[in-house]
């Protein structure tokens, strides 16, 4: 499938390590546009590296991460992240209320947030505008992970990553995060790469699947490939159905 | 003071040293390194000082500045920071507060230009700047380590080191102050300070004594501030690379 798609973001034989320990290794392939890419893979496997690799939060040892058929290495950092957005794993808030931390990559650019825009970045994620003035430490899980989500849509980026966002949150708020994704992706094109722990979520959700194993790309394809994985590799752990 | 009375004094070090063997505290050896020490490095001090201030050579007193400020950043490096390049400039933010604050003592006429005044008064300076130093880089590398998620989460959105790192530099830079500050709110309440006391026992006005002594207070204030600060901006570039990351785990 994948030379029949335009991608958004594609690795080229990347290998990334921490004090020698390989973390990636010659990983090659390619993010869709405009699509739901899933990332699947057990704890370790490298798939939140991947994700700060596109965002630009570190650099890979060798190889090439290209956004838009251009090299990451070589794009200002600063435009790279307001292009590739990433939404963290845990959703760190800071101290203040929800509208403080909406205005965050707004105040980086010397700019200030209109309140109706503040209103509609929440309303947009399915939370109440009233929800603006509510302490950040007070939000429950899944309304964290939201605002999280709508303060990285603030810089509009073309890209969006989203890190194991849905793994603590209880099955409603799951089912509302996926839903929120599907929406930002039908109608914005918001190329969307997600990790998910969840297999079905995977096949739900996701148009395209990576699934990762000990640093390499075990089977990319369709997301339907979950149900007949290629490799044993792949079959064991989705028959395990959990990382 | 005559050293026969100076050896009376051992008996200070004497209590302490039946103490730890009462209790069985295993600080015998460090009493009596630290006893020794003293003596031979306050005694070769003391008779430094007597050439220096004979001599009244500006280039004696630019050596006894230099030794000061070459023993004080070796301090700070020795107490290890994670920061690379830290000694350099440690070195400078030293020299810089030198400057500044002999630049005004002298400037304004505030103190005279002779070695009594200036190199005692250096001391102060450059050992206040130390302390603040080592203060300020293990409360600013610890801050930087326990909130790192708070520092990438502003590089991720597009924010460039100095924004992400300015609300951990402003919490160490106000951390290192505060001992500084408390310490200066209760003076003369609880403890004379060293100097005014020294210079009561030498003799001198009490009055003479507290302007001196609010003289120091009012430089360690300049001091706090423009060590931390100076210290914190010179250093704040190294925790990132050029590709504005931030660098794996510092080590403490």
């Amino acid at each position: 499938m994948e030379d029949r798609f335009e991608p958004a973001v594609r690795f080229e034989n990347v290998n990334y390590s921490i004090d020698g320990d390989l973390i990636l290794k010659e990983v090659t392939g390619s993010f869709p546009k405009g699509r739901i890419t899933t990332i699947v893979g057990p704890s370790g496997a490298g798939k939140s590296t991947l994700l700060k690799l596109c965002n630009g939060l570190i650099s890979p040892d060798s190889g090439k991460i290209l956004i838009d058929g251009r090299q990451t290495e070589e794009m200002d950092p600063v435009r790279l992240r307001r292009k590739v957005g990433i939404a963290l794993q845990d959703a760190p808030m800071m101290d203040g209320s929800v509208f403080d931390n909406l205005e965050i990559p707004l105040v980086l650019q010397g700019k200030r947030l209109e309140p109706e825009a503040a209103q509609s970045a929440l309303t947009d994620v399915g939370l109440p505008a009233g929800l603006l003035s509510r302490d950040s430490r007070e939000l429950s899980g899944g309304q964290r992970q939201k605002v999280s989500i709508a303060r990285t849509l603030i810089n509009r980026p073309e890209v969006l990553l989203l890190d194991e966002i849905t793994s603590s949150l209880d099955p409603a708020s799951q089912a509302e995060i996926e839903l929120l994704i599907k929406t930002l992706n039908d109608r914005h094109g918001t190329t969307v790469i997600w990790i998910t722990h969840n297999i079905d979520q995977a096949v739900r959700i996701g148009d395209y699947t990576w699934v990762m194993m000990d640093g390499k790309v075990a089977e990319t394809g369709e997301a339907l490939l979950l149900h007949e994985p290629a490799t044993l590799q792949v079959r064991e752990f989705v028959k395990g159905g959990q990382v | 003071m005559t050293y026969g009375t100076l050896a009376l004094t051992l008996i200070f070090v004497f209590i302490p040293l039946v103490l730890t063997r009462v209790l069985n505290l295993g600080l015998e050896k460090d009493l009596l390194i630290a006893t020794i020490r003293s003596v031979i490095q306050l005694l070769a001090v003391g008779y430094l000082l007597a050439f220096v201030f004979e001599a009244e050579s500006p280039v004696f007193i630019l050596l006894m500045i230099t030794l000061m400020i070459v023993a004080a950043t070796h301090n700070v490096q020795r107490k290890g920071t994670a920061i690379p390049g830290i000694t350099a400039k440690v070195a400078v933010t030293f020299i810089f507060i030198e400057v500044l604050t002999q630049g005004i003592l002298l400037g304004f006429g505030i103190i005279p230009a002779t070695p009594q005044y200036i190199i005692p008064i250096s001391g102060m300076v450059i050992g206040n700047s130390m302390v603040l130093a080592i203060l300020f880089l293990n409360r600013f590398t610890a801050e930087v380590e326990a909130r790192r998620g708070e520092v990438e989460l502003f590089l991720s959105l597009g924010g460039t080191p100095k924004q992400a790192i300015h609300p951990r530099l402003m919490q160490a830079i106000k951390a290192s102050m505060i001992p500084t500050l408390e310490s200066q709110k209760t003076m003369g309440l609880v403890q004379l300070p060293g100097m005014m006391s020294g210079l009561i026992i030498g003799g001198a006005d009490p009055i003479e004594a507290v302007q001196f002594q609010l003289l120091i207070i009012f430089l360690i204030m300049t001091n706090a501030a423009v060590t931390s600060a100076m210290l914190g901006f010179l250093s704040y570039p190294t925790l990132f690379n050029g590709r504005m990351q931030l660098v794996r785990k510092l080590e403490t």
